[in-house]
């Protein structure tokens, strides 16, 4: 059991992102130690948690020890356990690579924006309250507009107010969909919600389905599914490398809670019906066709990247739309895969174009770059891993999510096709600057200055790769937990008891203990008479 | 008062998404502030509207005249923190743009042909 460790990944960041700025702003090197550490603890931490989640049922943290319905609740399970772990693996090589590459010094305050986004992603993860996640949104939204416009410029200045108005409008939407729920449940807590909504008569719940939509186009757009996929593209193209590697994290985000809210509070075929999963089949589906079609038509290699994030949370949805354990399962792997591969990528990308100077990332052919050879090995390693081609994980993930969905041929079809569009795309794009360079005219391009240590930087993405590389050989062992997580996540009564299990009795005890603590125990008996008849 | 709660409601969201539309930042300012001014009285009456009501319940519960639900006061206090924090934020960055690009359109455009 894990007790106040559960807050522990929201607070030691909270505590570190403060002291950076307000004690080392001027010292770069004391920042990048400390920011190091604050992610290699958070690694740890992570890790500890997700072990202990293995082998106990999901476990509570009460804040403040208030009880459940009236305080707001931690819940670390299985589920979340692997989000943490994800999330600050992904940190730690994102905060590497920002210090070889140099790009932490092109702005103020990387570390301590990077400290609060984990911040607000691990809350994210960890809340089992819809008020606190939205809170929690916000946390990390503000910080990634921070990080977004890290380095300024006037492309990257735009891009980061489309990416802010889109958000907010995104959050204004959450707060109304909040707003509707809980007119109608009279609740937040997750758990809570899901008791009282499978209590609800069938023919009562106009407004809770409407609520429940409202959630669902929410967390659509922080997922960039279609139709909320546009500020996608632009914001992962013109965000510094490292940032928009770190925001392979962030559509993960809305696709946790989709699978959260969906399998807890309106689960499939309760309430609100198979609701949920009329609306993200075809969701799912056409946003893997933008998205690998984005690979094919996009004409820089930033962009090639962007889209194919898209196109893999497609495909996992599809997985997760299916509402069904083994595809859940297989969505899981597909979604430790896919964010593992797109921010490798993404850092690849950033190397490349930090290396082709004004020639930026369009696919033309420019003289061979610095470490053309490494660099085109990696490119290619990384997109066999995102378009699902043997040997690495995405052939894996992709071969269960089909066994999964087996007799499905629209299904099958379209994730076939699309790998095949893919496996196009990314093959033009990395023949294009890294082959025809050789046939190129002209001098070389001249490598950026600044970069501090490249093998660090190397190093950084080459630890992504190898991550992807382990996930393929371990592919058995990682199956068995995400197996076992999906049949937690399917069996949402043990996370319901766990928070809300004798909480009203113990709430009441608290409160007549805490009265007659204070001499007044006629009143606290008094109170206890009058019980029945204030009429819960 | 139902009526006219709802009504103002309707009629700021429509006006926040006919601004948040537009093709300059500043109308997408004052949009974005607009539509969060609708969510916080939104979010105020999820709790039924109730006038001069204590938002606490007395104990004994049997001449009680009723009570305000406290809980989407608590909410909108926190909705309004940090809509309006956002708000700055926009503002800050909707300007740097302006000073950066010399105009304030939202639109990538130019900049992404040439790119």
């Amino acid at each position: 059991m894990m007790g106040h460790w559960i807050i522990a990944p929201v607070v030691l960041p909270a505590f570190l992102a403060p002291l950076i700025v307000l004690w080392m702003r001027f010292d770069l090197r004391t920042q990048r130690v400390f920011s190091v550490a604050g992610m290699v603890a958070l690694l740890a931490l992570a890790l500890t948690l997700a072990a202990s989640a293995s082998l106990n049922p999901p476990e509570v943290y009460r804040l403040g020890n208030w009880e459940a319905p009236f305080g707001i609740v931690l819940v670390l399970d299985r589920l979340s356990a692997l989000m943490l772990v994800l999330t600050s693996a992904l940190g730690l090589a994102v905060v590497l690579y920002a210090i070889g590459s140099g790009w932490d010094k092109r702005g103020w305050h990387f570390h301590s924006l990077m400290q609060f986004q984990m911040m607000g992603i691990n809350g994210a993860f960890l809340t089992g309250d819809a008020f606190n996640l939205f809170v929690f949104f916000e946390v990390l939204l503000i910080a990634s507009y921070g990080l977004m416009i890290h380095a300024g410029g006037e492309a990257r200045l735009k891009a980061g107010v489309q990416y802010v108005v889109y958000n907010l409008a995104g959050s204004t939407l959450f707060l109304f969909a909040l707003g509707t729920i809980y007119s109608v449940t009279g609740t937040l807590n997750m758990a809570d919600l899901a008791q009282k909504v499978a209590q609800m008569p069938a023919s009562e719940t106009g407004l809770l389905r409407v609520g429940a939509v409202l959630l669902m186009l929410v967390f659509a757009v922080k997922a960039a599914l279609v139709p909320f996929q546009f500020w996608l593209p632009a914001t992962y193209t013109n965000a510094p490398g490292p940032v928009a590697a770190l925001f392979a994290i962030m559509t993960k985000v809305g696709v946790y809670a989709i699978i959260r809210v969906y399998t807890l509070v309106f689960p499939a075929g309760g309430t609100i019906g198979f609701l949920a999963q009329e609306v993200l089949m075809p969701a799912a589906l056409v946003s893997l066709v933008i998205g690998m079609v984005g690979v094919l038509g996009a004409r820089d290699m930033g962009r090639t990247v962007a889209y194919s994030v898209i196109g893999s949370v497609g495909t996992m949805m599809l997985a997760f739309s299916q509402f069904d354990q083994n595809a859940a399962a297989a969505g899981l792997y597909y979604m430790v895969h896919s964010t593992l591969a797109a921010a490798a990528l993404f850092l690849i990308v950033d190397l490349v174009r930090e290396r082709r100077g004004a020639a930026g990332l369009r696919l033309v052919p420019v003289r061979p770059i610095k470490n053309a050879g490494l660099l085109a090995g990696m490119f290619f390693a990384g997109a066999i891993a995102m378009a699902g081609m043997p040997p690495l994980s995405g052939f894996l993930g992709k071969l269960m999510i089909l066994d999964a969905t087996r007799g499905n041929w629209l299904i099958w079809g379209t994730i076939l096709v699309t790998s095949l569009i893919a496996i196009v795309g990314f093959g033009r794009a990395g023949s294009m600057v890294f082959w025809k360079a050789h046939a190129a005219e002209g001098v070389p391009p001249e490598a950026s200055r600044d970069a501090s240590s490249p093998g660090l930087a190397f190093t950084a993405a080459g630890g992504l790769l190898a991550g992807l590389v382990a996930l393929t050989v371990l592919a058995g062992p990682a199956t068995d937990w995400l197996r076992a997580t999906a049949a937690q996540i399917y069996t949402p009564q043990a996370y319901i008891g766990a928070v809300m299990d004798g909480a009203y009795d113990r709430a009441w005890s608290a409160t007549s203990g805490h009265e007659g603590a204070h001499g007044a125990a006629a009143d606290a008996d008094a109170d206890h008479a009058a019980e029945p008849e204030t009429g819960h | 008062m139902e009526a006219l709660v709802a009504s103002a409601i309707g009629i700021m969201t429509a006006a926040g998404i006919y601004l948040i539309l537009r093709l300059r930042t500043f109308p997408v300012v004052l949009g974005m502030a607009m539509l969060s001014y609708a969510v916080n009285i939104f979010l105020f009456a999820t709790g039924r509207l109730a006038v001069n009501m204590p938002p606490i319940l007395e104990h004994a519960g049997v001449n009680t005249p009723g009570y305000t639900d406290p809980m989407p006061q608590a909410l909108v206090l926190t909705a309004i923190v940090i809509s309006f924090g956002m708000t700055a934020v926009v503002v800050m960055l909707s300007l740097g743009a302006f000073i950066e690009a010399g105009n304030d359109r939202i639109d990538l455009g130019d900049e992404e042909k040439t790119k």
